[in-house]
């Protein structure tokens, strides 16, 4: 399971702050503490913070790879920022993300082949997020088509089959669970999987339970990443257990702490 | 139609581990011996690198060996002089290492003293130029002290030291971490046991690159797939990145060979089985053959003739090969 931080964005106070004053401690803390929490990947989010969103990625990625070698994920709908980002950054990254629109996986797949980079797709388009797994299937094989088509390494793409709040649309929850397992049958070697985590029990109350609820289901089912809260320890634990009880690594007494170090 | 070879890619190798010093590295050793770095399952030349060849330790005890009399007498003329001993299996028949066995510090044996056991690795260190690897005599007490000695008079000598067992690691991996030595740590045929032993002895600070994998084997007809699974295990496990798995395995081949019946009943009792002789050794290096291709690193043996044969099995299995 991999473990990408969400808390480099800035959509949170903290971070907006250090993006408008460019002051590299808050980010770069976040990087270090995420580390120790156990990410494995940290995402990087400008948010709202300020008008020049390309020379604020820039800045997050060269701030942040001088107190980490953790992979960045540049998380933009700009890919223009991303580009960018993608010049500065030291180590291959991944790209957050694209669509399944024609014209943007024209651009998203080039740009990661380009800069060696992973790619997270979207199963959705223009009209929104789809409420049924087969039309989420249906973009997912877009995705992967376009994978074969311009050459990406199928590990190199990362499928987001996108979940809504759980007091919102409850009725995605098994939609998503079932779009997961079907994903792992598109091809062989098959694409990653992922999901932005938190948003599952974004507004709701008891959030950790649900969101790490869901990452237990998640990975039964297929699910190889999640953009999450990499300091809920509770979660981490689970993503350990669970790495254990798939048999996906070699069970030792020390497994939780293990998973936080590697 | 062009074959098209199906290859699988891996994000991890196993560790690459040095034995011995030479005088320029603060040892006294002629050479040192290279092991682990594969890139691949064993022996896979076409899908990783496997750039360290296996080697063949061959054991030498402090005192003269419990051992059957057919393998005995390859060394009766060295069997009370521990050095001249070592010198032989170097010389004659073409040891990479010396593997030292302190049965005789046994305190329900003879209880050698730590004095005479250090003298007796002197007399060792002396007489051959290959690396060592030292083993006790499996009293856990008597062990620790002998080991911390041995660590402390072979200072910079970069031996590999054993056992450090899950309930008895401590004493002899702050002698290695002090002394530069490395260390063999045992389990006892469980995966589980062998990681977390690991992660042990490395939160000591030993580094990883300092630390072989005992993983207990059992020799032909005698539990064998269970080591093999094991070691599959682990090396499936160091090169998808588990770095608590990726150490160096290291193999007691001739002990396990040697204890079985088909090596040891005698020609009278089983006719039909040929010369006792030619069925120890052939036990022993059909152990040994199993043990590479599971993905030993160092095989711990004792007779010459099966030895030999080894070798040429090594010699044949580093042939690199594609399908290019």
């Amino acid at each position: 399971m991999i473990i990408i931080g969400e808390r480099i964005n800035g959509m949170f106070n903290d971070i907006k702050k250090a993006i408008q004053e460019k002051d590299p401690k808050p980010v770069q803390e976040w990087a270090v503490k995420q580390k120790e929490g156990g990410a494995e990947m940290l995402d990087l989010n400008v948010g709202p913070a300020v008008p020049d969103k390309v020379e604020a990625l820039k800045w997050l990625v060269e701030v942040t790879q001088e107190a980490t070698d953790l992979t960045l994920c540049l998380d933009s709908t700009n890919f223009k920022a991303i580009e960018e980002g993608l010049k500065v950054c030291k180590l291959p990254a991944v790209i957050n993300s694209t669509s399944a629109e024609r014209e943007k996986i024209e651009i998203a797949f080039p740009l990661a082949i380009k800069y060696n980079a992973g790619l997270i797709g979207l199963t959705m388009d223009k009209s929104g997020i789809p409420k049924d797994a087969d039309t989420r299937l249906s973009f997912a094989m877009e995705l992967v088509a376009a994978a074969d088509e311009f050459g990406l390494p199928m590990e190199d793409l990362y499928i987001d089959p996108l979940i809504l709040p759980a007091n919102v649309a409850q009725d995605h929850g098994p939609e998503v669970i079932k779009t997961l397992r079907q994903i792992k049958n598109l091809s062989d070697p098959a694409p990653k999987t992922v999901l932005g985590l938190s948003n599952v029990s974004q507004g709701c109350s008891n959030r950790s339970l649900l969101n790490r609820v869901f990452l237990a289901m998640g990975m039964a089912n297929g699910l190889d990443a999640v953009i999450a809260d990499a300091n809920d320890e509770a979660l981490i634990e689970v993503a350990a257990a669970g790495e254990v009880l798939l048999n996906q690594s070699v069970y030792c007494d020390s497994f939780v702490k293990m998973f936080k170090q590697r | 139609m062009k074959l098209q070879v199906l290859k699988e890619k891996y994000r991890a190798k196993v560790q690459e581990l040095v034995l011995g010093a030479t005088k320029e590295e603060g040892g006294t050793r002629s050479c040192t011996v290279t092991v682990g770095g594969d890139s691949c399952l064993p022996f896979h030349h076409f899908e990783g690198e496997v750039p360290n060849r296996p080697v063949v330790a061959m054991e030498v005890t402090d005192i003269k060996p419990n051992w059957n009399p057919k393998l005995l007498k390859n060394f009766e003329d060295v069997f009370e002089k521990p050095g001249e001993w070592a010198r032989k299996n170097v010389e004659n028949f073409g040891a990479d290492l010396i593997y030292l066995k302190f049965d005789g510090a046994d305190p329900e044996g003879e209880d050698r003293s730590v004095e005479d056991c250090v003298e007796t690795l002197q007399e060792v260190l002396q007489a051959v130029g290959v690396p060592l690897i030292v083993s006790g005599c499996g009293n856990e007490e008597k062990d620790n002290k002998l080991m911390e000695a041995i660590a402390e008079a072979a200072s910079g000598e970069n031996l590999l030291i054993g056992n450090a067992e899950q309930d008895n690691y401590k004493t002899i991996t702050a002698a290695c971490m002090v002394h530069k030595h490395s260390i063999i740590a045992k389990s006892p045929l469980d995966i589980n046991i062998c990681k977390q032993l690991n992660i042990l002895i490395s939160e000591m600070n030993l580094p990883l690159n300092k630390i072989v994998i005992d993983p207990s084997i059992g020799g032909l007809g005698y539990g064998i797939e269970y080591a093999y699974s094991i070691m599959e295990r682990s090396r499936l496990g160091a090169l998808q990145g588990d770095k608590m798995l990726s150490m160096p395995i290291i193999c007691t081949v001739g002990y396990e060979a040697w204890r079985t019946k088909e090596a040891n009943v005698s020609e009278d009792e089983f006719p039909e089985w040929g010369t006792q002789e030619e069925r120890g050794v052939l036990w022993e290096a059909v152990t040994a053959s199993a043990m590479l291709q599971a993905g030993a690193h160092i095989l711990v043996m004792r007779h010459p003739k099966a030895v030999e044969l080894t070798k040429r099995n090594i010699d044949q299995l580093m042939q690199p090969f594609s399908y290019e």
